[in-house]
């Protein structure tokens, strides 16, 4: 297996894209991606998105993205592992670059999400989890969360305002990111007096609904000082996968896939927790950063929320998380978000964050997962 | 939802029809064609016992379309007796009474109707015993 860098990066504004479509939201990001790499050819590319089907009515991506990005006859491959579609997709590219079988791949991710009413947008996304026996009795992404947060209030404590600490320091995060949707810092009073959408979740402890993109290019790592983005290597990638229903899972306060992906990538990359300076989590809501967190081995188990409310999980803190505000402020258009997330790795190993930036940035990790951790991604990076 | 599959799912939405494993004794509800804990092919069907007890809850109060009429509404996911888990609404229950730990029993009820001349759909919801 090769070493594989990353060496150029493209994401745009995300938000309620109205004037935009699928393809353009796509390609414009991807084009992105292929300048800042100075790259004069593709060989073969990888799309997350999670459902192009019910949100716009149009599958084969792959293909119709080579298509309107101008790479027509090269392999198109769309990934699709519902929010973990990106990160799935990223590993995908990954193991294809390493292996041999080509030397640049793009790594994408898109979805568009607004042309459907709310409604509309909660079933699509409520296809994640097991259709049958889960979505068919009325249950949302929210609702199962919301259960896994009432689990996880139960099993060690953790409170109301410490789920609300995980927001208030995304939007803060967020407010820092131009490109995040909601750029705005909020309060715990805030997140606690929001409208609640699946009790004791409230509409501040939920990531958005988002239309966006994001793209990588990917090489070998010893062909990258022919591109002209500042590498960055890909050192460790892990991936598990879990019961699809979360009914089924034996603890229902823990992530146990994202802890077998994690435990994969450390041992790949030869690291431990700590050695990690910065990691973006899946923060699809405030209870999800927090087990996260904790199944990342960044914080003791059942930790988590008080880790956050310490302001141990700030930029400064013992290990600041989701510096890019996180879906909660940058937005979630599911497919794109891991893919964003190895973004504002890269960007932080490049030392170009800006106000975000980590002191000292040499080791990052991007955590991604698709329905209630049923498929779960991780990464780790390191500056070169 | 086609006729097909709600014809396919009545063995479990009315009937309790779950597969034991006959190799390792492991229920399944609903069935499944390979045992996860034995790899055992082998199943019996067995009616799964109506009652279990909740071990997590939340109020929907923003639904799916299919189930726009109805918010807010409770669901849980419930440990039954015979040893499957499973996501259900909970109904019929007073202010109050919904905790961890409260036993349940599950019932026939509608879950949702898809529309004029759609199918109505209907499969179990817990109740307090
Ligand atoms: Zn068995």
């Amino acid at each position: 297996m090769r070493d594989v860098a990353i060496v150029g990066v493209g994401i745009k504004k995300w938000g309620e894209l109205w004037e935009q479509s699928l393809r353009n939201i796509f390609v414009d990001s991807a084009l992105a991606a292929i300048d800042d790499a100075g790259a004069n050819r593709i060989d073969s590319m990888y799309v997350g998105c999670m459902s192009g089907g019910l949100f716009v009515g149009q599958e084969h991506l792959g293909a119709l993205l080579a298509d309107h990005l101008g790479q027509g006859p090269i392999p198109g491959t769309r990934v699709e592992s519902a929010c973990a579609s990106g990160g799935v997709a990223l590993r995908s590219g990954l193991l294809e670059v390493a292996s041999g079988a080509s030397d640049i791949v793009l790594v994408g991710g898109v979805e568009k999400m607004t042309d459907v009413s709310g409604d509309e947008a909660t079933y699509a996304l409520a296809t994640a989890s097991d259709q049958e026996w889960e979505a068919f009795n009325g249950v949302t992404f929210p609702g199962l969360y919301a259960m896994m947060a009432v689990a996880h209030m139960h099993k060690y404590g953790t409170t109301r305002e410490q789920m609300a600490a995980v927001a208030v320091k995304n939007h803060f995060n967020g407010s820092l990111n131009p490109l995040a949707q909601y750029p705005h810092p909020t309060t715990v009073e805030a997140v606690l007096g929001s409208v609640l959408v699946a009790d004791p979740l409230h509409i501040l402890d939920c990531s958005p609904i988002t239309d966006g993109a994001a793209a990588l290019i990917l090489c070998p790592a010893d062909k990258a000082a022919e591109f002209s983005g500042t590498p960055v290597r890909i050192i460790g990638s892990g991936f598990s996968t879990d019961t699809i229903a979360l009914h089924s899972r034996a603890d229902l306060s823990s992530l146990d896939a994202v802890t077998r992906a994690a435990q994969k990538a450390y041992e790949m990359a030869g690291k431990s927790p700590a050695d990690i300076d910065l990691c973006e989590v899946h923060d699809c809501f405030t209870i999800a950063e927090i087990m996260a967190t904790e199944a990342l081995g960044l914080v003791e188990i059942g930790q988590g929320g008080k880790a956050a409310e310490a302001g141990e999980t700030a930029i400064g803190g013992r290990i600041p998380i989701n510096t890019s505000g996180g879906l909660k402020s940058k937005g979630h258009p599911v497919g794109a978000t891991g893919v964003a997330q190895a973004i504002e790795a890269v960007e932080q190993l490049r030392g170009g964050a800006g106000e975000r930036q980590v002191e000292d940035a040499r080791v990052a990790m991007v955590q991604n997962m698709g329905g209630t951790g049923a498929s779960a991604v991780v990464h780790i990076m390191e500056a070169m | 939802m086609s006729s097909a599959r709600a014809w396919r799912e009545y063995p479990q939405r009315y009937r309790y029809e779950a597969a034991v494993c006959d190799q390792c004794a492991k229920w399944f509800f609903p069935p499944r064609l390979v045992c996860d804990a034995c790899g055992c092919r082998e199943f019996t069907t067995k009616a799964m016992r109506r009652t279990g007890k909740v071990l997590t809850y939340t109020v929907i109060r923003v639904p799916p379309a299919p189930f726009k009429d109805q918010a807010p509404y409770v669901v849980a996911i419930v440990q039954m007796d015979d040893g499957p888990r499973l996501n259900v609404q909970v109904t019929d229950f007073v202010d109050g009474q919904l905790k961890i730990g409260l036993p349940v029993s599950l019932e026939f009820r509608k879950i949702y109707e898809e529309g004029e001349a759609g199918i109505i759909n209907y499969g179990y919801k817990a109740v307090p015993v």
